[in-house]
C-alpha cells in the first residue's frame, strides 16, 4: 500500500480535496443556515435583525408543537425498539439459513421498502387497514397504524444494518461454542449477540431517527388528534418559512448529536473492554 | 441430542417465521388490496366486492375505467414522463457529484476516513424534512445560495436554459426542486458507492500502470467497471424513490414541476378518490417495477453469505 494517490490525469490532490470541500459545504449549509436564522430577531426570513432567544421563548407555548414531539418520540421508542426485533430475526435468516421456501420472496420483501416510494406504502397500508377496520372495528387510525407503518420501513432497515455485521462475523466462534455445549439459545445470548451488539445499536438510532423524520407514512396513517411533529412542521412549511420550524431544528440538532456523541463513546468503551478481554483471555491461555 | 435438533428446528421456524409473516401481512397484502382497489367500482362509501355470488353463480366485476382514463389523459402521461425525467437528471447529477466525492474519499489517508464517512453520514441523522425546508430559506430572495447564485450571475445561465422564470427567482421552480433532490439523495449515492471503491485493490491499478497504461485509462478500464455494483446500487437508491418523491416537490417544487406523487396524494387527500389513487399507485409501481428488480438482485447479491 506504498502508493495510494493513484489519480487520472489532472485530478490532483487539490484538486481532490476542493471536490471533497465543496461537496461537504454543500451538504452542510443548509443546516447552518437553518440554526443560523434561529436567532433572528425577526419574524421575517432571511433578514437579519440581530441575535434573541424569543423563537426559543415562544416554544414552550407552543401546544400543537410539543404535542408532535411528545408523540413522534414515543412512536419512535416503539419503532425502534420493535425494528431491531424482527429485523435481527430477518437478518439471521437471511444470514444461515440459505434455503428456505419462498427465500427470493423474503429477500424482495426485506429490501423493496428501502427504496419504495412512500407514498405507494403509505396509501397501500391504509387502505389495507381501513378494510380490516371496516370488518372487525379495530384498529383505529392514530399511533398504532403510524407504528405499523414505520416499523416496516424500520425493520428493512435494521434488517440491512445487522446483516452487514453478521456477514463478517466469524463463525467458528459459534461452532466453537456449540461444541462446548451451550444450547443455540445460549449461544445467541452469550456469543452471537455480543458480537451484533454494537450494529444492534446503531440499527436502533437509525430507525429511531428515521420514524421520527417520517411524514408521508404519518400522513396517511394518522388519524385525529395524532398529529406528530413532522406533520406539524409539514403543515407550517408548506405555507411559507416560519422561525419555530428553526428552533425545532436547532434542537433536534443538538439532540442527535449529544446521542451520536454518548453511543460513541459507549462502542468505543465496549471495543476497549473487549480488547482487554482478549488479551487477558490470550495471555491465559 | 433430539431435543437439539427439535430446539433448532423450533428455533428455525420463529427466526424464518416471525419476519416472513409479518412481511406477508403488512408489504405484501396491502399491495394486492391496492390493485384489488384500482378495479373497484364504488358503492357510496364502500368498494364494491370484486367477486360476487349471485344467484348461485360467481361473477367478477372489474372496473378497468381508471386506467384507461390514465392511459388517455394527457395530464398523467406528462406527469409520469416528467417524473422519470426528474428522477433520471438527479441521479445523473448524484453520479457526477458522488462518484468523485466517493473515490477521492475512498483514496485518502485511512485515518482520516472515518471521519470523511462520518460527515457523509451525519446530514442522514438530522431530519430530511428540515433539510428540505432549509433549501427554502435557502433559495428564496435573499436567502444565502440565491443572492450566490445572483452574484455569480448563474440566474442569467438558469434562465436561458429555461429552468427558472426570471431572473433573481429560484424558488418553486425546475432548479430548486432538482437541488433539493440532489441534496437529500446525494449520501444514498455517496455510500454504497464508497463501500465499493474502499474495497478496490490497489494492486490492480498499480498492475494496469506498470503495464503502461495512463491513469485515465487505468481509471475508465478498472476503476470504474470493479465499482459498477456500487454504480447500480447508488442510482437504484436514488432513482426509485424520486420517481414517487412527494415531500421535496411539494415544498420546493412549483407549477412547472409535475410529480406523480403528488398526483397521488391530490386524488387521495383532496379528491377523495381511493379508487384513482390505487390506479395512480398501480401504474408508478408499473414504472419502477424494472429498476426495482435490478436493485434487488443487487442486494441479494451483497446479502450472499461471504464464507
Amino acid at each position: 500500500m506504498k502508493s495510494r494517490g493513484i489519480l487520472p490525469v489532472g485530478f490532483n490532490r487539490w484538486f481532490s480535496m476542493a471536490w471533497l470541500a465543496a461537496g461537504y459545504i454543500f451538504l452542510f449549509v443548509p443546516i447552518v443556515a437553518l440554526i443560523f436564522y434561529s436567532f433572528n430577531d425577526s419574524p421575517i426570513p432571511n433578514k437579519w435583525a440581530g441575535f434573541s432567544l424569543r423563537w426559543y421563548a415562544a416554544l414552550p407555548n407552543d401546544r400543537e408543537m410539543l404535542g408532535g414531539v411528545w408523540l413522534s418520540f414515543r412512536i419512535a421508542f416503539y419503532t425502534a425498539s420493535a425494528s431491531i426485533v424482527i429485523g435481527t430475526l430477518a437478518a439471521f435468516a437471511l444470514n444461515r439459513y440459505r434455503r428456505f421456501w419462498g427465500r427470493t420472496l423474503f429477500t424482495g420483501m426485506i429490501n423493496a421498502p428501502l427504496v419504495m416510494p412512500e407514498v405507494i406504502i403509505g396509501l397501500s397500508l391504509l387502505l389495507m387497514l381501513v378494510s380490516i377496520q371496516r370488518a372487525i372495528g379495530h384498529p383505529d387510525r392514530g399511533m398504532l397504524t403510524i407504528w405499523f407503518g414505520h416499523l416496516l420501513v424500520g425493520m428493512a432497515y435494521a434488517t440491512v444494518v445487522v446483516q452487514g455485521r453478521l456477514r463478517d462475523l466469524n463463525p467458528q466462534l459459534e461452532e466453537a461454542a456449540m461444541d462446548l455445549g451451550a444450547r443455540p439459545l445460549q449461544v445467541f445470548m452469550l456469543v452471537t449477540l455480543p458480537m451484533i451488539a454494537q450494529s444492534v445499536m446503531s440499527a436502533w438510532l437509525l430507525t429511531f431517527t428515521l420514524s421520527l423524520d417520517d411524514v408521508v407514512l404519518s400522513a396517511f396513517l394518522s388519524g385525529p388528534g395524532s398529529t406528530t411533529m413532522p406533520l406539524v412542521i409539514f403543515s407550517r412549511a408548506r405555507l411559507g418559512l416560519n422561525p419555530s420550524v428553526n428552533t425545532i431544528a436547532t434542537l433536534t440538532v443538538l439532540v442527535v448529536s449529544i446521542g451520536i456523541v454518548i453511543t460513541s463513546f459507549l462502542i468505543a468503551r465496549a471495543e476497549r473492554n473487549r480488547n482487554i478481554d482478549m488479551a487477558a483471555a490470550a495471555r491465559a491461555g | 441430542m433430539k431435543q437439539f435438533v427439535a430446539s433448532l428446528r423450533s428455533g428455525r421456524a420463529a427466526v424464518i417465521g416471525i419476519p416472513y409473516l409479518w412481511l406477508l401481512v403488512f408489504f405484501l397484502l396491502p399491495f394486492l388490496i391496492v390493485l384489488k382497489i384500482s378495479v373497484s367500482d364504488v358503492d357510496g362509501v364502500r368498494f364494491k366486492d370484486v367477486l360476487s355470488f349471485a344467484e348461485g353463480a360467481m361473477s367478477l366485476t372489474l372496473k378497468y375505467s381508471n386506467y384507461i382514463f390514465i392511459t388517455q389523459d394527457e395530464l398523467y402521461f406528462k406527469t409520469y414522463i416528467s417524473s422519470l425525467t426528474f428522477a433520471a437528471v438527479t441521479t445523473i447529477f448524484c453520479l457526477m457529484i458522488g462518484y468523485p466525492f466517493a473515490y477521492f474519499m475512498a483514496r485518502a489517508k485511512s485515518t482520516v476516513q472515518p471521519a470523511l464517512l462520518m460527515l457523509v453520514m451525519l446530514p442522514f441523522w438530522t431530519s430530511f424534512l428540515l433539510r428540505v425546508y432549509a433549501w427554502k430559506g435557502l433559495l428564496s430572495e435573499h436567502g444565502w445560495v440565491a443572492d450566490l447564485l445572483t452574484f455569480l450571475k448563474v440566474d442569467h445561465l438558469l434562465l436561458a436554459a429555461g429552468l427558472i422564470p426570471a431572473l433573481d427567482r429560484y424558488m418553486n421552480t425546475p432548479f430548486s426542486l432538482v437541488v433539493g433532490m440532489v441534496y437529500c439523495y446525494l449520501p444514498f449515492m455517496i455510500l454504497p458507492l464508497y463501500g465499493n471503491l474502499a474495497k478496490l485493490d490497489v494492486s490492480l491499478l498499480e498492475a494496469a500502470q506498470d503495464l503502461g497504461a495512463t491513469p485515465f485509462t487505468t481509471f475508465w478500464k478498472i476503476t470504474v467497471p470493479l465499482s459498477r455494483a456500487g454504480i447500480i446500487a447508488g442510482s437504484m437508491l436514488v432513482f426509485i424513490p424520486c420517481v414517487g418523491e412527494f415531500v421535496i416537490p411539494e415544498l420546493l417544487g412549483g407549477p412547472q414541476t409535475l410529480m406523480i406523487g403528488r398526483v397521488l396524494w391530490d386524488e387521495f387527500f383532496s379528491n377523495n378518490d381511493w379508487p384513482m389513487a390505487s390506479t395512480v399507485a398501480v401504474v408508478m409501481i408499473l414504472l419502477i417495477i424494472v429498476p426495482l428488480a435490478i436493485f434487488n438482485r443487487y442486494q441479494a447479491q451483497t446479502q450472499e453469505v461471504r464464507r
